[in-house]
């Protein structure tokens, strides 16, 4: 509707994957798909970066065009596709903020694999714009069928990317995450399919308003559940998320946290909570008492980790918790919240990963036991790992706080003993990552190999500075990114209330 | 007098068959083996010439005082059959000469192939029906055997032949009964009798006989054998082709037959649909060979697609025409990858053996991929729209059971999919392939273009058509 009838939306998505199609066909052409070992894949970087860049800044323009102040989706852009199924765009003060964070966070991931990322470096890039298409599709998309489309097509690319990139566990882990993130797809598939059937239209602003009945509902909730409930992850269908983690690329772990988890909390707000109320307010304590198990239960698992990426992936089930928390407590504070903390553990996370990979690239092991004394030798790192450990422990000031007092408000407004459970898992949160910190960084080196390692360098500094910058700006002035949110909350809630 | 216009308005390609193919006959018998070299040639030009005229002839007609009655469900399925049967002729070529078996027979048991199906689907009377399953399934043994010095090839055509013949047994059997309960041949007024236990029970067995023919489970295990010995060019055939037209005819046969018995016959098939999935999901995690896994792989498939029919006619038609459309297309896509699979002269068919597929001949291996994803229903791929029609027709039959196996089957087919995606893409890279057929990798690579990609985004156009095609079904 704005830019003067020019589908931004569209734009902004498919920008990377056709840019991967490029790539690729350039590559072919010139017969480069040899580049296995001989280069460094240099071009095919820059390329990526570029592709990845120009997909930021069209993000941007989108944003620039988009009205905060308005509650309703904007930038729709409409056309049949099959039958009632349509090929229909839009965003609202929900998505905006998560595709920003895509467009925003890929770039990022992109460098950051230059020069770790030394083999078959084409596919490499190729798979990263793919994914990138399809993220951004999940958070745009207005049509359920087409979200689903996006939502499942996420897979391929990010399974390659472990199965080809990963560690020695690669396929086990490629295979646990396919396998467990399909199995509550194709459950949705169907409910989708039912909810089709029965309101005539995937379009997802009439279902919102179509009141399914409440025996119905509770099927329906039960079927997104399963699929959003496993990308989220919530506790116990979260061990996919470590493995994962683990053998995954330090790229990969970058957008598999920092973007892939936050679809699942963006179904539940986008289709569990305004098309199944009252299965949502049926499930609500279920939901609260795995939210609190998964910020404990995790958290202390976390503490015990003697690999530093596996401590991270934990930590991260445990801030998913606190989503769960807030978009269950159906209120302004908790959705707000919610959302807020998807966005800033985005960054932490991400922000975490990279200082992870940072290491890994110098030493090649995740074991917290082989390091020790970091402070003395990289005193940028140690400033940067510090900010995001307290960042990930919610200190106020950064981005983590707001997200957590957020939520728990939201709760102690409908659930008390729920606020009361997920406030431990502030206090641990300080256990692990403060113990993470101690051992990693401060303290005598004890490995010989330490008294070499060098400093972040500027690339990994173009990396990790923008995050900091983001979590201190949103933590000192959260309002910019609650203001976007506000609209899109209140229409959640008053859905809910058959509004 | 006989019309002939209303005649070949019937059935126009199968007297195109029927007389290229007794004319080849005639000329094989003169030229001899100076006819082999342009036999395949002649060959796709007649096949693709009798799905020409399919499409001239979309609407069918009556001819032979009702023996034969065509509409555009059927004819639709032929003109997909032949086209898939005349490429499958092409690929053929290089294989068979190679194994120093590019006879002209090839040609003509394949057009005759053809010929019987589009009897069968033709077919309007038990009769017709009979003996077009007959000519197909005849030509379609010797083809398995075709490679007659390699035991593998004479073992899957001779396992093919019995259990084929007892199949054809029951088919025969459970016509007899129908026939004898109902005094009639007809298809029309059959539907329009009342229907005896006796002829439920002619029914079933012929139910039986012909889930045979589709390799639906519990009468699935020929498949696999067959798949892994007969000769790939015609494994392709079976796969695409021959599977099309008989799961069409198949359901043509319930639906124009026993319409008025619905909820006799569907829970039959839900069972098959169920079991078939099953097992052809559990089946091929544990197979290594590449055929024998895509063997299994179909029968998982036959699954899917029984689940429309198992919907019933006015829900299903139009969801198994697309799946079967797309899935043949698929099917015949991922054969033609394994006829890519030579090395040092010979076949290989162990699935390691395409180990860094990417590496050594990435079109291959990037078609191949779409054409898995596409095949297993995963968005964005065509078959993903395949899989949506399925799961709508089973839940508005109020199916909910068939779908919830579906889920679990998808899941579990997954397991293999992946092996195969991932043996492609991260193992280390194996020797490259011999120089594979221009035919081949043209196959490979448009197939996957079109139901990997083409579909996804012209589904519109193809649900059209399909819909046009279901709508020619008399309710």
């Amino acid at each position: 509707m704005n830019m003067g009838g020019f589908p931004i939306l569209s734009a902004v998505t498919f920008l990377p994957l056709i840019g991967a199609l490029i790539i690729m066909f350039v590559q072919m052409a010139t017969g480069g798909n040899a580049s296995d070992t001989k280069s460094e894949g240099g071009p095919v970087f820059m390329a990526g970066i570029i592709i990845t860049g120009a997909t930021f800044f069209a993000s941007l323009a989108a944003f620039f065009s988009f009205d905060a102040s308005q509650s309703g989706y904007q930038l729709i852009e409409e056309m049949t596709w099959y039958g009632n199924v349509q090929y229909k765009l839009g965003v609202d003060g929900l998505s905006m903020p998560l595709i920003l964070l895509t467009t925003f966070l890929t770039p990022i991931c992109i460098l950051a694999s230059w020069g770790s990322i030394k083999t078959r470096v084409t596919e490499y890039v190729v798979a990263f714009l793919v994914l990138e298409t399809f993220m951004i599709g999940v958070f745009a998309a207005l049509d359920i069928v087409l979200f689903y489309i996006f939502f499942e097509a996420g897979l391929i690319p990010m399974f390659l990317m472990i199965g080809i990139w990963g560690g020695a566990d690669r396929v086990y882990a490629s295979f646990k995450f396919f396998l467990y993130t399909l199995l509550g797809s194709l459950f949705m598939l169907v409910a989708v399919v039912y909810m089709f059937q029965t309101a005539g239209s995937s379009d997802i602003e009439v279902l919102e308003t179509y009141a399914f009945a409440p025996g119905v509902q509770t099927w329906l909730w039960l079927a997104f559940a399963a699929s959003f409930a496993v990308k989220l992850p919530m506790w116990p269908v979260h061990t996919w998320l470590p493995d994962a983690h683990v053998q995954a690329p330090t790229a990969g772990s970058v957008v598999l946290a920092g973007i892939l988890l936050k679809m699942g909390g963006y179904g539940f707000l986008r289709f569990s909570l305004p098309m199944f109320p009252d299965a949502s307010m049926l499930f609500q304590p279920a939901m609260f008492a795995l939210a609190v198990i998964a910020i404990i239960y995790t958290s202390l698992v976390a503490w015990r980790q003697t690999d530093m990426k596996k401590l991270i992936a934990y930590s991260s089930v445990a801030h998913m918790g606190f989503v769960t928390l807030g978009i269950f407590a159906f209120n302004e504070a908790g959705i707000q919240g919610a959302v807020f903390q998807m966005v800033s553990h985005g960054l932490i996370s991400a922000a975490l990963f990279l200082i992870v990979g940072v290491v890994y690239d110098r030493m090649h092991t995740r074991e917290i036991a082989a390091y020790g004394g970091l402070v003395g030798r990289m005193p940028v790192f140690a400033v940067l790992f510090m900010l995001f450990t307290m960042a990930n422990v919610g200190l106020p000031g950064t981005s983590g706080f707001v997200g957590e007092i957020l939520t728990m408000v939201g709760a102690f407004q409908v659930k008390t003993w729920a606020a009361f459970g997920a406030a431990f898992g502030v206090i641990f949160s300080a256990v692990y990552m403060l113990t993470l910190y101690r051992r990693t960084v401060f303290g005598e080196i004890t490995n010989d190999k330490l008294l070499t390692i060098k400093d972040v360098n500027a690339k990994e500094l173009i990396c990790i500075v923008p995050l900091a910058l983001l979590t201190l700006l949103f933590g000192i002035a959260p309002q910019l990114l609650l203001n976007m949110t506000e609209g899109a909350t209140l229409r959640i809630i008053s859905l809910m209330a058959g509004g | 007098m006989l019309d002939y216009v209303a005649m070949f308005q019937a059935i126009g390609p199968e007297l195109w068959l029927a007389g290229a193919g007794l004319i080849s006959v005639l000329i094989g018998a003169i030229l001899k083996d100076a006819f082999n070299r342009i036999s395949f040639t002649y060959g796709a030009f007649v096949l693709f010439g009798a799905a020409g005229l399919a499409l001239v002839t979309l609407e069918g007609g009556e001819a032979f005082g009702g023996l034969v009655k065509t509409n555009t469900f059927v004819n639709a399925a032929k003109f997909i059959s032949y086209t898939l049967a005349g490429i499958t002729l092409m690929m053929s070529e290089g294989f068979l000469r190679r194994h120093q078996t590019a006879r002209y027979e090839y040609v003509l048991l394949m057009i005759f192939a053809c010929l019987g199906m589009g009897i069968f689907l033709s077919a309007a009377d038990l009769m017709t029906l009979y003996m077009g399953i007959e000519t197909l399934s005849l030509s379609s043994y010797v083809m398995a055997a075709f490679h007659r010095d390699s035991p593998r090839s004479a073992e899957a055509g001779l396992k093919y032949f019995v259990l084929g013949a007892l199949a054809s047994g029951m088919l025969l059997y459970g016509g007899s009964l129908v026939y004898g309960f109902s005094g009639t041949t007809n298809f029309e007024e059959i539907l329009a009798s009342e229907k005896s236990i006796g002829m439920l029970f002619g029914m079933v067995l012929m139910i039986v006989g012909l889930g045979f023919k589709i390799s639906a489970a519990p009468m699935h295990v020929w498949t696999p054998d067959v798949y892994e010995g007969a000769p790939t060019p015609v494994v392709a055939f079976f796969a695409s082709a021959s599977k099309m037209a008989t799961v069409i005819v198949f359901a043509n046969v319930l639906f124009t037959m026993f319409g008025d018995v619905e909820d006799q016959w569907r829970i039959i098939v839900a069972i098959m649909a169920g079991l078939s999935m099953l097992i052809g999901s559990f089946g091929a995690l544990t197979q290594t060979n590449i055929k024998r896994l895509l063997g299994y792989s179909s029968i998982a498939n036959i699954g899917y697609a029984l689940v429309p029919i198992a919907a019933g006619q006015e829900l299903g038609a139009n969801a198994l025409m697309l799946f079967m459309t797309i899935y043949a297309i698929s099917s015949l896509g991922l054969f033609a990858g394994v006829l890519a699979m030579r090395r040092r002269g010979g076949m290989v068919e162990n699935i390691d053996e395409l180990g860094g597929l990417i590496r050594t001949h990435p079109w291959l291996a990037v078609s191949l991929s779409i054409l898995i994803w596409s095949v297993a229903g995963l968005p964005p791929f065509g078959g993903f729209w395949g899989k949506w029609e399925v799961v709508r027709a089973g839940l508005s039959s109020g199916n909910l059971p068939i779908v919830i196996v579906l889920v679990i089957a998808s899941v579990v087919s997954l397991g293999y999919y992946l092996r195969l995606i991932k043996i492609m893409w991260a193992d280390e890279p194996k020797a490259a392939f011999e120089p594979i057929d221009k035919s081949v990798i043209l196959t490979v690579v448009v197939s996957a273009l079109l139901a990997g990609v083409a579909f996804l985004f012209f589904i519109a156009r193809l649900g059209e058509w399909t819909g046009q095609a279901a709508a020619g079904l008399t309710p």
